[in-house]
């Protein structure tokens, strides 16, 4: 499975329309796609999760991994909902404790994201969440992390993609599932 | 009501268990206490959850506030279940868009919250949710934030309490509803 938007489903447009673009955030040039304006309609903010929810709850999913500080707003609701253990993964030095890290690209130097170790067991089946898609710099790292402790990436979670910057070719091979696309 | 633990409630002893306390954490002498074994508990999680929804649904609540970040994980879903808006409280310059902010004193110079204008209005009845509870000083910033346009602040909850640190009077007489102590 590639992963699609969850097409025609009507939930979809309400979700969508309550996303917010701020032009030139947070620099000129990029139209920054706000979601906190969904999680201001709770019936918006229900209907995300569900559809994520439905998609997964019958697909064994033992982890949910999400990733700071968006990914921490959608992930655990899917978690709950589908009994499935929710992991933060985050920038370096807030988890406490031992954790292993992968780095990735910015525009301008490299971050990186960080696990906890013993989190996630070999042979647990994930799945990644964010609020949004970009180059898939952050979600690479974020599947190299659950592989590198012997995780099986399922699929990747978004709620808005920006198909242009293709992040969906560098996710290892991994589908992804968004709702609304921003071109 | 001036805020109680669950008491005897038998879901509160799994979720303490759950808890893990590290040591010098992010620095000699502090006891870390890390709720992210909780999340990997979906009994455990579920049972936060459940403690605060049954609490609050039937207070009219019509928002929360999280702080970020571990606010982000316990207070989308109480939100949720409760039917309320989520509101996210951010670090400095995160929030695309219009934003006020309340300062507050760290143990060496000040930090900065922020909310979106507009998010919440006056008349709403704001719940304050972090995963911990310390000097109180965050959370008196969300307080004050929320108070400044106009909600009413109904309670603030967290999972766990330091109470020797007293921050339960830096809440501007508002009620406090933990489950778990930490002495």
């Amino acid at each position: 499975m590639s992963g699609n938007k969850e097409e025609e489903d009507p939930r979809i447009n309400g979700i969508k329309t309550k996303i917010r673009v701020v032009p030139d955030f947070p620099k000129k040039g990029i139209m920054f796609q706000d979601i906190t304006t969904v999680l201001l309609d709770p019936k918006a903010f229900k209907d995300t999760i569900d559809l994520f929810v439905e998609r997964y709850r019958d697909k064994n999913i033992s982890v949910v991994a999400g990733i700071e500080a968006r990914g921490f707003i959608f992930g655990p609701p899917i978690a709950l909902a589908i009994g499935a253990k929710f992991v933060p993964l985050r920038k370096p030095k807030k988890l406490p404790g031992e954790t292993i890290f992968e780095e990735y690209e910015l525009e301008y130097g490299n971050d990186r994201l960080e696990m906890h170790i013993g989190a996630v067991e070999a042979g647990d089946r994930a799945l990644v969440v964010d609020d949004l898609i970009a180059t898939g710099g952050t979600l690479c790292a974020a599947i190299n992390l659950l592989e590198r402790v012997g995780e099986e990436v399922v699929e990747c979670a978004c709620v808005i993609e920006l198909p242009e910057l293709k992040g969906r070719q560098r996710l290892k091979g991994k589908p992804l599932c968004m709702l609304v696309e921003y071109r």
